[in-house]
């Protein structure tokens, strides 16, 4: 068979597996690596028999946890997994989600079942192929399509993010002396603009395959955005006006249009006053990870999932190229109407705190209020804790905008937890000012985060930092977020809270639609923008953002995500749960671990009750239940409780920490009633029901 | 000669199978993945799956005895059984795993019990048939 050939000849991809910078070997599909997972040896045996013809480079399993282990030790030992549905360790979509949030590779499921609803199934837990069984080697023999379209996207966001920021700051800087003191002329400026923008297109072609130019809206933009709102009024912020205010050149009406779009939508009313320039962190990764659980979630088709890979941004870190392609994505993402612009926010938000970690801007936006009073239960968790979240906050806050810096291993970190927190990074922005005061705290956390992430904890990590992130300043976060983005898929840079905003955007809109609870609590009105990881804190952040309107409008988005509460936010938050449960298990040194599953799981508790299949997602459910959340108000003390208890479950040890944690929050946060009841809730909080005891929490035995 | 005879007789059973349906086109993909480098690669597939099916069927005997019966496990335990058989292409035995499957769907305690013979009896028949079938063609290749 032919497999090389044409097909990478005509793909202009880069993929970091395959050495090949510009474009994909000529060998290519030849040892493209294939991970086969089925308990049946049998078909184990003929399936490796069958990509072995195709020159393909095969590695079999029988259980999907080895399989989970050989992934996670290889980061980027794998360009393709291909799993059976049916296994009696583990279920095939389970496995699904895990690969999808920590490693992000594309999956093929197979199974002999081929009901429509099994099939359906598959492509909502984000699936990229579903193939029946038994297989015929015809059908093997594609597979590389779904590797090369994955790598595609996110080449292309690269690039594109790559190739527009640098030709968006040029003129910027170079003619902004000359703008500032402009007449504020639309007319003028949209003429300058263009010629500008003309200038940028030709330089981006001649650098990249860019055809046309996209606004970056990288934090420092997305600051000047919100100033200029602020200054004009919510109710009189128009993009016009806004253009002017703001100044920059190149910058278009409609650019700030869409902008403004997707700031506002989520806002049911005017906020009073737009957040303090938030600092988007990156969350390449998270947006990655939220992206697939949007898929996840709402049955996303791909073209959803083509859209998020957008936000992933490039391999490399350029946090600021995926800031700008986020927004840009997210606008596109609305257009096409499947994400609510909420979502499209938090992505942007995210792509924000991409451009922000790049610039290593280390404090983030303390202004960011709204979700941390999820945070603070984050933060509760203790030190070490907390560091991971910080981690995972920080990436959270990349969605927000808080820029951080995040050593790369912390982005790595970040990127997985981020994924699972998706949500929570979007809230993060919203406390901009808790989350400052937080982030000092985190900021240690991020060697800590490194160690984590080495001791493969990266998932734990990364659920605190989701966590956190509305806490963590952008310094912490972007941190973070840096390390998460590292980490996945080991691809170079660190797509950070790009990525992961764009993960995150994916679950709020997810939310919207279908996810009910996953990872868009963000839905708050209180501006807690950042989906809070999975949902959890979703129930939470619309009742701690309503208490806190005030918080960035912008950041509304997810108001009306976490009304969405449903089940769908449980298995995103299974999904992190249990991968933070695996890790929290494995990892004796984990600090953050359980605490994070608890976030996450908080908000999946709250909404989604029934989560209890969920190992830790489910245990995470049941505390937010427990604690009766439902209310607005309490959301903010359910979350503590959940997260305390979760955290107390996770480690004793981890409890001290978290209610150091928390008094940092009430100084920090100027929604005062959301942390003060935040850290009541975590000094109140008393062993929490088994459901929640992540310690020693088999993958077999997570309830499923 | 000999050897034609032999390759004759081989093709001719081979032939049977597929006529009387004791195998499908799966059982062709096995035999064209079966190259110089693994040459008795179908005979290697049959036999695992001989032994791993072995053991399903233990446990559905076991799940059988049951009082009440479970008829999810039941499916279950048929569901991997049939993905086995259909991956080898016994298109018999799959078939009558697919008539089990109905029945633990329909609750039908007897109509599993009955139709799980036929599927240990298919199963029996086709694993001599491939013996024979298997010894004739290492001869056949052997003689040539």
């Amino acid at each position: 068979m032919n497999l090389g050939g044409h097909a990478a000849k005509s793909l202009s991809m880069p993929s970091t597996s395959w050495k090949s910078g510009d474009g994909v070997p000529d060998q290519f599909p030849v040892g493209l690596r294939v991970l086969v997972v089925d308990d049946d040896s049998t078909c184990l045996m003929i399936l490796q028999k069958m990509l072995r013809t195709c020159l393909y480079d095969v590695t079999k399993c029988n259980r999907a946890e080895i399989a989970l282990s050989l992934l996670r030790e290889n980061k980027n030992g794998f360009d393709i997994v291909i799993s059976d549905v049916h296994m009696p360790d583990m279920d095939g979509f389970k496995l699904l989600e895990h690969i999808g949030l920590e490693m992000d590779l594309p999956v093929i499921m197979m199974s002999a079942d081929d009901s429509k609803n099994v099939v359906m199934k598959g492509v909502t837990h984000g699936a990229c192929d579903y193939l029946i069984k038994p297989v015929r080697i015809e059908a093997l023999k594609n597979i590389w399509q779904h590797v090369v379209r994955k790598r595609k996207h996110e080449w292309k966001d690269f690039e594109q993010s790559g190739s527009l920021e640098e030709g968006e700051q040029q003129p910027k800087l170079s003619e902004d002396a000359d703008y500032s003191t402009s007449a504020n002329e639309g007319n003028w400026r949209n003429s300058k603009r263009r010629k500008d923008e003309e200038d940028e297109v030709e330089e981006r072609d001649d650098t990249s395959a860019l055809k046309k130019p996209r606004v970056v809206w990288s934090v420092e933009l997305h600051q000047q955005f919100v100033a200029a709102v602020n200054q004009l009024g919510i109710d009189k912020a128009v993009p016009k006006k806004i253009l002017e205010l703001m100044n920059v050149p190149g910058l278009t009406r409609e650019n700030v249009a869409s902008h403004l779009q997707l700031l506002r939508i989520g806002t049911p009313s005017p906020p009073t006053e737009i957040l303090p320039p938030l600092r988007v962190l990156n969350c390449g990764h998270l947006l990655q990870k939220y992206r697939l659980y949007l898929r996840r979630l709402s049955g996303v088709s791909q073209h959803q999932s083509g859209l998020n890979n957008s936000f992933m941004g490039p391999t490399e870190a350029a946090f600021g190229s995926m800031a700008s392609l986020n927004g840009l994505d997210l606008q596109a993402l609305a257009a096409t109407g499947q994400f609510p612009v909420q979502s499209l926010a938090t992505l942007q938000a995210a792509a924000l705190g991409r451009s922000t970690s790049k610039s290593g801007i280390s404090m983030p936006l303390v202004d960011q209020r709204n979700l941390f009073s999820f945070e603070t239960p984050k933060l509760s968790f203790g030190e070490g804790q907390q560091q991971q979240l910080g981690n995972n906050s920080k990436q959270m806050n990349l969605l927000h905008g808080i820029p951080t810096t995040m050593e790369p291993k912390a982005l790595a970190n970040l990127h997985q937890s981020a994924q699972s927190f998706g949500g929570m990074n979007l809230q993060v922005n919203a406390h901009g000012n808790q989350s400052s005061s937080l982030l000092g705290h985190m900021a240690q956390p991020q060697s800590r985060m490194q160690m984590v992430n080495e001791t493969n904890g990266s998932q734990i990590s990364r659920l605190p930092s989701s966590l956190v992130q509305p806490i963590m300043s952008n310094g912490i976060a972007s941190r973070v977020l840096a390390r998460n983005g590292m980490v996945d898929n080991g691809r170079g840079a660190v797509y950070n809270s790009v990525t992961q905003a764009s993960s995150l955007v994916d679950f709020s809109v997810n939310q919207n639609t279908d996810l009910p609870g996953n990872s868009f609590p963000l839905g708050n009105n209180s501006g807690m923008s950042s989906l809070t990881s999975k949902g959890v804190l979703q129930e939470e952040v619309s009742s701690e953002m309503k208490g806190s309107r005030g918080f960035v409008s912008s950041y509304d988005i997810f108001n009306e995500l976490h009304q969405h509460k449903s089940q769908d936010w449980e298995l995103q938050n299974i999904g992190l749960t249990f991968e933070a449960s695996q890790h929290a298990n494995r990892q004796g040194s984990m600090d953050v671990p359980p605490s994070v599953l608890v976030h996450q799981g908080f908000s999946s508790c709250q909404k989604s009750r029934q989560n209890r299949d969920t190992s830790i997602g489910n245990a995470m459910f049941s505390a937010g239940e427990e604690s009766g959340h439902g209310n607005a108000s309490n959301s903010g003390h359910q979350l503590n409780t959940f997260l305390t208890d979760n955290s107390l479950r996770v480690k004793a040890e981890r409890l001290p920490d978290v209610s150091c944690q928390n008094t940092l929050f009430p100084e920090q946060f100027g929604q005062e009633d959301l942390m003060s009841a935040l850290l009541k809730q975590q000094e109140g909080i008393g062993p929490v029901e088994n459901d929640f005891c992540f310690d020693g929490y088999p993958l077999d035995n997570l309830p499923v | 000669m000999d050897r034609n005879h032999l390759r004759h007789q081989v093709a001719s059973m081979r032939k049977s199978l597929f006529d009387q349906g004791y195998l499908d086109d799966q059982f062709v993909q096995l035999e064209d993945l079966q190259d110089d480098s693994n040459p008795n690669f179908v005979e290697e597939v049959v036999t695992l799956f001989y032994n791993n099916s072995a053991k399903l069927i233990r446990n559905i005997e076991q799940a059988l005895a049951n009082n009440p019966l479970d008829f999810d496990m039941l499916d279950d335990y048929m569901h991997q059984f049939k993905g086995s058989c259909s991956s080898i292409g016994a298109k018999k035995v799959k078939n009558e795993c697919t008539q089990f499957r109905e029945y633990c769907t329909a609750e039908n305690g007897e109509g599993c019990i009955t139709t799980f013979q036929q599927v240990k009896h298919e199963h029996a028949t086709l694993r001599r048939k491939l013996d024979t079938y298997f010894q004739l063609a290492k001869q056949g290749h052997a003689s040539g």
